[in-house]
């Protein structure tokens, strides 16, 4: 077969057809993934979550909400329960580190202490920064660990800045982000832990409860008649 | 089937991408901080390749030469997303590792390169084989960059330990180290060249 001349007709039709069978192509390809890759997001969150908080059997996915860190921004707080009763939270806070943006998922328990950490996305310098996964969860090395760490007794700070945990080293610039996000959720943790304590929480649960009674009701009534 | 074996081995040797025609330096330096990624990386390109080379060889007849280039690229496109979106779904670990420079595949001028000098001008058979060969040599190299990277700086090839990570130099996953190991494999396979043309 000769090659097609490059009139405008020829052109025309030729990039027509070609363009719309890839999108006919791509589109059957997307719908093809669209459910795998939301199942592969949820799960690194539930991983995320499941690492930092005790063990819980809710959905804290589907209870998340938004919490203010008191400095104007709102972070996303999904709370971990077990038979109804909190036992932490799972904080997803971010900060602007060496390379960009960091955020992390950090765990509180109900008594301020940071259960564990884990680093969602960061741009940190390979071998350096990068180290924030390991670094501040080394246990044998309580002066650069941060778990256990009780935030009511003030905020966390590098040493550097007089404060109590070791920087990684050559990397001071992230060492403070990390652990200005950790702040940052600590401050929203206070306020999701306050509203469970002055009752936010328990009128919700009577809220539903009322709900339950009015729907058993009506079912009575219903069965009566 | 004999010219399509010396079309393949014209990829990984004679013609190497990386070491000879010197194209895609761009993901070449960015991906291969460690073995697993320049390997990943050289498979989604040999992937686009063979698709690309393949699809356009088909249709070299039927796409008039003023808008070769655009159809070209809507082609090569197409293959991108579609590994694109592939590993989001199955290896998400692995697409973020690559994170732009798996779209940026699209404008990866060996892709381009061997449609337009290659796929464009021969049959589909030979197109298919230009792109195994031409993906294999970027895939080999690639995988062999990321290793000596990963070795120099770390201390592991593909996370498997060689020796002690505190007596691996940091520059080798940075940028600078990319150009420095780069330059040398380089003049090694030059050499190579060299010695097996004079024998």
């Amino acid at each position: 077969m000769a090659k097609l001349k490059s009139t405008f007709i020829n052109m025309f039709l030729s990039l027509s057809i070609i363009c719309l069978t890839v999108a006919v192509l791509l589109a059957q390809v997307n719908k093809l993934t669209a459910e795998p890759i939301a199942v592969a997001k949820a799960m690194k969150l539930q991983n995320a979550i499941g690492d930092v908080v005790p063990e819980f059997d809710n959905n804290p996915i589907e209870e998340a909400y938004l919490m203010p860190d008191g400095r104007g921004d709102s972070l996303l707080v999904y709370p971990a329960k077990k038979s109804d009763e909190i036992v932490g939270y799972a904080i997803n806070s971010n900060a602007a580190g060496f390379g960009g943006n960091i955020q992390i998922m950090v765990g509180f328990d109900i008594e301020d202490k940071v259960v564990n950490y884990a680093i969602l996305q960061h741009a940190e310098t390979p071998g350096l920064g990068s180290k924030m996964d390991v670094w501040f969860n080394d246990t044998t090395k309580p002066s650069q660990s941060i778990i256990g760490r009780n935030l009511a007794e003030g905020a966390l700070s590098v040493t550097n800045d007089g404060g109590t945990v070791d920087a990684i080293t050559a990397s001071t610039i992230t060492s403070r982000a990390f652990l200005d996000a950790v702040n940052k959720a600590y401050a929203a943790y206070t306020q999701s832990n306050e509203d469970a304590n002055t009752g936010a929480t328990e009128s919700e649960a009577d809220d539903e409860n009322i709900i339950t009674e009015e729907d058993e009701i009506t079912e009575e009534e219903i069965s009566n008649e | 089937m004999n010219k399509n074996l010396k079309v393949l081995f014209n990829g990984v040797i004679k013609e190497n991408p990386i070491f000879v025609l010197l194209l895609g330096m761009c993901p070449t330096l960015a991906t291969t901080s460690s073995a697993i990624n320049g390997m990943s990386m050289g498979l989604a390109t040999m992937f686009v390749l063979i698709c690309s080379n393949a699809v356009i060889s088909m249709l070299k007849n039927v796409i008039p030469d003023m808008v070769r280039i655009p159809a070209f690229i809507v082609i090569i496109a197409t293959f991108v997303t579609v590994i694109e979106m592939l590993m989001n779904a199955y290896v998400p670990a692995l697409a973020e590792s690559l994170g732009i420079f798996l779209p940026l595949i699209v404008v990866n001028c060996l892709v381009l390169g061997r449609a337009e000098s290659f796929a464009a001008k021969n049959s589909v058979i030979s197109s298919i084989f230009d792109g195994i060969g031409m993906g294999l040599g970027f895939t080999l190299s690639l995988t062999l960059l990321g290793s000596v990277r990963e070795l120099l700086g770390t201390g592991t090839i593909f996370s498997l330990n060689i020796f002690p990570e505190e007596y691996g130099s940091l520059l080798f996953v940075l940028a600078p180290g990319a150009f420095i190991v780069l330059g040398y494999l380089i003049s090694i396979f030059n050499s190579l060249q060299r010695k097996r043309q004079t024998n």
